[in-house]
């Protein structure tokens, strides 16, 4: 099962995980039941977009005003690979 | 080297079920000298400090700690993802409440059937009403559930409806894990295995459901490993990403490696980051070079790791062997002639079921299990 990721949705992270730091490790985490993400930096800065309300093309947008290459395609692969694990839910704008 | 990402906290050993399938240890005994709540914070501190993110707090029946919803305070100041593993016995709503206000993230059910004869048979005790008032409350509390269920012999042809069960809780996750042959299991295999006529139909139940109760409930479904081709990568790998605390400080690299011969390691001797890092029995099988053949040189050994050591030592006496469960391994044979048996005969089982016998704490305030482990009995 795979999901699609389209640029309406407004995605925020689910119920079931947190996002949080480890200062052990100096990265941002994503806490689950099952597992745990460790997240680079522009991981983490997406998924703190993900609240929502902003849609993906929003969140590309605000990515590519912060970083010089943002593929917009890698926003949806990564939100993809969440939503297959629940950990982000996709709402339809 | 690798910094582990999640501990389980065995509290107590004490438990009010009695399932035949229990996984700890057999000398409860042992165990009943239990962590204080200081040694228990400061093992906590430790843990974080070596990197574990998700603590996850079982027993036994942790509910039966007094001191829980202080640990879970505790774990949540330090940055744990908390998680509780219960039977819910004893999961009052005031319980729930004080444990929801000190941060508990995530709760875990386990049910033994979905109807309740079979389920309160299994457990040895009246369990299933209050099983799923308990789950009903952890959802009106907007709880994130998940509901864990040993699957065997004689609940396999009821995945369904158990699956039925689960979504009408409002279960977020459901895990039908099938049986692991360690400790009491191992006593009741011969019960438990299911056939493999009863695998097929499960995985179509659990085939169907995915399709229908996608997004809306995840399913992990875990057939038995005795019928896999590969052996499980047991923890993910010796000493790499988890650990165990037992209730009187031992720490373990899996729950079930008590059972095996190596020296102890204690939170009462040691720091938690000597035990990881330092311990002879954190070394012992940590990374490929231990590994005998056919798995040093198997293409398998970084995704694997052999297998599990403590079904390697409990089926060969030899902890340093591949495990019996891979095909490739030369003690294939001792697998394979249990998974024979469990599919000549139809009609085994139900009054070969030896239920725990599990010394209890009762409603007594005193924290060590007073009782020793009584001798074993027979369902009629």
């Amino acid at each position: 099962m795979s999901v699609t990721v389209q640029a309406t949705n407004r995605p925020r992270l689910a119920r079931l995980v947190r996002l949080d730091w480890d200062p052990v490790r100096e990265s941002h985490v994503v806490l689950a039941p099952e597992g745990v993400l460790v997240l680079n930096q522009t991981g983490a800065t997406i998924l703190r977009l993900c609240d929502g309300d902003r849609t993906v093309v929003e969140i590309v947008e605000e990515l590519r005003a912060r970083y010089d290459r943002v593929a917009s395609d890698e926003v949806g692969e990564f939100l993809g690979r969440l939503a297959d694990k629940r950990w982000v839910e996709l709402d339809d704008g | 080297m690798d910094r582990p990402f999640g501990m389980l906290a065995e509290l107590t050993y004490a438990c009010p079920l009695h399932c035949p399938y229990c996984s700890n240890p057999l000398n409860l005994a042992d165990y009943s000298n239990e962590l204080a709540t200081e040694e228990w914070q400061r093992v906590l501190a430790e843990a974080r400090e070596l990197g574990v993110l998700q603590l996850h707090l079982s027993g036994g029946e942790p509910l039966q700690r007094r001191d829980l919803v202080e640990l879970v305070a505790s774990a949540r100041n330090l940055g744990f993802y908390t998680n509780l593993i219960t039977s819910a016995l004893g999961l009052s709503r005031r319980r729930a409440e004080e444990l929801r206000t000190a941060g508990l993230d995530h709760v875990q059910i386990s049910i033994q059937a979905d109807e309740q004869s079979l389920s309160d048979r299994i457990a040895g005790t009246p369990s299933y009403e209050r099983k799923v008032a308990a789950a009903r409350m952890v959802k009106e509390l907007d709880w994130p559930l998940t509901m864990n269920v040993v699957i065997h012999r004689h609940n396999i042809d009821r995945m369904g409806r158990i699956l039925d069960l689960a979504e009408d809780l409002g279960a977020d996750r459901i895990e039908l894990a099938n049986t692991q042959y360690y400790g009491w299991a191992k006593r009741n295999r011969a019960a438990l295995l299911p056939s493999r006529t009863q695998l097929d139909r499960a995985e179509d139940v659990v085939r169907a459901a995915r399709r229908r109760l996608d997004g809306k409930m995840e399913i992990i479904y875990v057939i038995p490993d005795y019928y896999s081709k590969f052996p499980k990568p047991c923890m993910g790998g010796w000493g790499k990403n988890q650990l165990t605390v037992t209730p009187n400080g031992n720490v373990l690299p899996c729950p079930a490696a008590h059972t095996l011969e190596l020296p102890r390691a204690t939170v009462r001797e040691h720091s938690l980051a000597w035990v990881w890092e330092e311990s002879p029995l954190f070394q012992r099988f940590r990374g490929t070079e231990w590994m005998p053949e056919p798995c040093r040189s198997c293409d398998r050994r970084e995704v694997d790791f052999g297998g599990c050591r403590c079904q390697a030592f409990q089926l060969t006496s030899d902890a340093a062997r591949t495990d019996p469960v891979c095909h490739l391994s030369p003690d294939h044979e001792i697998v394979a002639e249990v998974v024979r048996a469990a599919n000549q005969e139809t009609d085994k089982g139900e009054a070969e079921l030896v239920p725990r016998v599990i010394p209890g704490r009762g409603t007594s305030t005193n924290h060590s299990p007073t009782g020793s482990l009584g001798s074993e009995r027979s369902v009629p």
